[in-house]
């Protein structure tokens, strides 16, 4: 019994780092004011670039180093995602295209460029059945080396790939960032009333530049988690899921913190594989707990507009393109 | 007080926007230690001035002058460098920000940032001038005085030199406007530069060491205080008289349409807008309103019409058909309809209020029409027929009336929202500043149409700017400000002095003369 609640823990906690890395990326795009709803489809694109990466990689030698291993698909997968971030914010920035179709075009966009190269990347090469990236699943997989021998605390919680970890220390530091730097306070500033921060000096094109792409490119991580450390290389065409989505919801249940968010994605995590570890569960039962996660999305959005307190509300100009005043 | 060279100097100064001159060649000069008013009606200028001298506008030509050395400015962080801090009307803050990280925001200062700090730097502040304000304090927990605090705190923080206030005192309540001039007699003591824009008269005088005037764009003058009084600043500021022979009648027969009893009203900051007003509009005669813009004209309008609540009062409507007497408070405009009240708005937003821009001429006829549609499809035959009746008879300029209405120039968006009011063949019509940004001629046609109705027996509202319209075109004019009616004079005899002085008191002003 103990040990399936461990085991349980274990899983949530590798359910939720994707969802963690993209509600990371995408809390810091909605403080600079861009609700960017593409976060799924940059999730699938961070996960196919570090698969081609990976490929390309193992493809081409027979002795494949771990650090080239590790550090090419992480390269290619950053890349792949800040491209589409950056797609986004030049169309909802400087083309001031509505954030929501902009968003939601990038996520059909980039889940059929990820199911397109995942499905054909192999036949491209000549080879046939589906994508299996071991060597480098396994060196994105390593736990620490002392796991083993923590008992249950190390099978939990240190057996995890570095990527993992990673995600938390994202998560703190984009904390930290926004809290109590000068950056931090003039990125809210833009996402709480861009003409006030244009006033002040603050470059908000600038501004919503970086955060929306740096925010895009630490999504993309999640994808790339995901297929590298989760499925431990291989990929199967709409694996991913709506973890995307799960990830945008976690924003709102966080209320825009990133500090909250690592425990959010964690119960959401849980919630996600909770009917794995209920036995006995009817295929409609299970169903219905899967959707635990958007019904209590649903539930704290209801109570934190009834609450009206002003600091969890989401960013005052969220969602809305931004207009030098001029005469 | 004036040795040395000025701490600022406009030598000069032009600016167009298109073809409307903003400012004229002005010139004038502030010294450290001093308070300079700039005095000006709406629309004179005064902002586009000091605009330019904080970086928000280049000017077209003429020179700025800082400490005696030329100086450009192009931008608000060039009007920083210079040591010139400028304190907006409508407050730039981030609401779910404290006072201190409000202050801070967007510099660039050497050093960990670290919130405590500015906090007792804000603190620091506060106490050599003698604000009263919490640093930690958040925006949305504030008062309107509490947040203009800020904004200067903002600006001294930053080491300004030179204050410019836009109209600092129009949100304050008459104790806290006194807090602000005892704070800004301690800077003037502490040697800064302060210009003040304004438009009341008495602060002007108990406050200011000079005044500045402008009148339509054009300089007119500098005065020392001590040296002038209210009538002459008053002639300085509206100027003489200009002929316009706009067309006026004598009202046949005029009765009592809507009566207005003690109307008060709050916004949102709790400040009155409106208080105790009283008047009667009659039918078959033009009553025009004065003063200066956001005295509660625009409440006035919208408690008539049915759009804003009002805290006490009543507004009598006597139906001409059935003699009976309506109260119009608080009902919808729905409500005030079915009654059978026949009332048309004309409101200062046309594309907003008025007119919905992105639909053709005939849809937004249907706007006011459409509920008389029986069927489940609409009715476009009706719409469309009036719409290409207003389009020829007001001579509206469009290539159909399956334009979108933004599509049209000011005034012919104008006559397109007048044509379809005055269509409903209303009783009252109530029109706030219908010839705003119209070219003479348009307006001229304007003025016509308002005749015209008042030929036809209607009650015509007209909220106006130009005082020389107002007192040619209105039978009687009634000025208010600051929410008080300061007064209804006969437009036939009305002084435009008399009538600018009656603006700008803030209090008093009870020479009724009916």
């Amino acid at each position: 019994m103990v040990s399936t609640i461990f085991a349980f823990i274990n899983a949530a906690i590798i359910q939720g780092i994707p969802l963690l890395y993209g509600a990371t990326g995408e809390i810091i795009t909605e403080k600079s004011g861009n609700l960017n709803l593409g976060i799924p489809g940059i999730m699938y694109i961070g996960g196919i670039s570090g698969i081609i990466g990976g490929y390309l990689y193992e493809h081409s030698t027979d002795n494949p180093a771990a650090l080239a291993c590790i550090l090419i698909p992480l390269i290619c997968s950053l890349a792949g995602s800040s491209l589409m971030a950056l797609i986004y914010s030049f169309l909802t920035i400087t083309l001031r295209v509505n954030q929501n179709v902009t968003g939601l075009a990038l996520t059909t966009f980039g889940m059929g460029v990820g199911n397109f190269f995942g499905g054909s990347l192999l036949s491209f090469f000549g080879e046939s059945g589906s994508i299996s990236l071991i060597t480098t699943g396994n060196y994105y997989k390593a736990s620490l080396p002392f796991a083993d021998k923590l008992g249950l605390f190390g099978k939990t919680f240190l057996s995890l790939g570095f990527l993992a970890y990673a995600a938390i220390i994202i998560a703190l530091l984009t904390s930290y960032f926004l809290n109590r730097t000068r950056m931090g306070l003039n990125l809210r500033a833009v996402g709480e009333n861009p003409a006030t921060a244009d006033a002040a000096g603050i470059s908000v094109t600038k501004y919503k530049y970086l955060s929306t792409v740096i925010g895009g490119a630490i999504a993309g991580l999640g994808g790339l988690y995901f297929v590298m450390d989760y499925t431990g290389g291989a990929w199967t065409n709409n694996g991913f899921g709506d973890r995307g989505w799960l990830a945008i919801a976690i924003v709102i249940f966080a209320i825009w913190r990133p500090s909250t968010a690592i425990l959010s994605s964690f119960l959401f995590g849980g919630l996600y594989i909770l009917c794995v570890y209920i036995p006995g569960l009817s295929s409609s039962a299970k169903e219905l707990i899967n959707m635990l996660p958007y019904l209590v999305t649903i539930i704290v959005l209801v109570i934190i507009s009834m609450r009206k307190k002003r600091e969890n509300q989401p960013p005052a100009h969220l969602g809305l393109s931004y207009f030098r005043e001029e005469r | 007080m004036c040795v040395g060279s000025a701490a600022i100097e406009l030598r000069g100064i032009t600016k167009r926007f298109g073809n409307v001159v903003a400012n004229s060649n002005v010139s004038l000069s502030v010294y450290g230690g001093e308070i300079l008013s700039l005095l000006g009606e709406n629309g004179s200028g005064k902002t586009t001035l000091m605009n330019m001298i904080s970086g928000i506008y280049y000017p077209d030509e003429g020179q700025i002058f800082i400490n005696g050395e030329e100086a450009v400015i192009r931008s608000p962080k060039d009007a920083f460098k210079y040591k010139i801090g400028m304190i907006h009307q409508h407050f730039k803050l981030i609401d779910v920000f404290s006072a201190a990280e409000n202050v801070v925001l967007g510099l660039k200062e050497k050093g960990k940032y670290d919130i405590k700090t500015v906090s007792e730097r804000v603190a620091e502040i506060s106490e050599k001038y003698g604000f009263d304000i919490n640093p930690d304090k958040k925006i949305y927990e504030m008062s309107v005085s509490e947040k203009q605090t800020v904004e200067i705190i903002k600006v001294l923080y930053r080491g300004a030199d030179i204050l410019i206030l836009d109209e600092p005192t129009a949100v304050l309540t008459p104790q806290e406007t006194q807090k602000l001039f005892t704070v800004l007699r301690k800077m003037r003591e502490d040697g800064k530069a302060i210009i003040i824009i304004t438009h009341k008269l008495h602060e002007v005088l108990s406050l200011s060491d000079r005044v500045a005037v402008l009148r339509k764009g054009e300089y007119i003058g500098t005065v020392e205080t001590a040296k002038t009084d209210e009538a002459e600043l008053t002639e300085m500021m509206v100027g003489k008289k200009i002929e316009l022979n706009i067309e006026r009648a004598t009202p046949e027969n005029p009765q009592d349409r809507l009566v207005v009893k003690n109307i008060s009203c709050k916004n949102r900051e709790g400040v009155n807008v409106l208080d105790e007003v009283s008047f009667t509009a009659r039918s078959g005669e033009i009553l025009g309103i004065a003063g200066i813009a956001g005295s509660g004209q625009r409440e006035l309008l919208e408690a008539i019409a049915g759009l804003q609540h009002i805290d006490g009062g009543e507004i009598i409507y006597n139906n001409p058909k059935t003699g009976s007497a309506d109260n119009l408070r608080d009902k919808t405009p729905l409500q005030i309809r079915e009654l059978g009240v026949r009332l048309s708005f004309v409101p200062e937003d046309r594309l907003g209020m008025g007119l919905v821009g992105n639909m053709d001429i005939v849809d937004n006829m249907m706007l006011r029409s459409y509920r008389k549609g029986k069927s489940f499809f609409l009715e476009r035959k009706a719409p469309k027929n009036l719409a290409e009746t207003i389009i020829e008879q007001l001579e509206v300029v469009t290539p159909s009336a399956a334009t979108p209405v933004r599509k049209l120039s000011g005034g012919n968006v104008q006559k397109v929202l007048v044509g379809r009011e005055i269509a409903a063949a209303p009783t009252v019509l109530m029109a706030a500043y219908p010839v705003r940004g119209l070219d003479i001629n348009s307006s001229y046609a304007i003025y016509n149409l308002l005749n015209q109705q008042k030929k036809n027996g209607v009650a015509v509202i007209f909220v106006g700017e130009d005082l020389d319209v107002l007192i040619e075109l209105c039978d009687r004019i009634m000025v208010i400000g600051s929410g008080r009616v300061a007064g209804i004079v006969d437009g036939r005899t009305a002084d435009k002095n008399k009538i600018g002085l009656m603006m700008t008191k803030t209090q008093g002003g009870n020479e009724n003369e009916q």
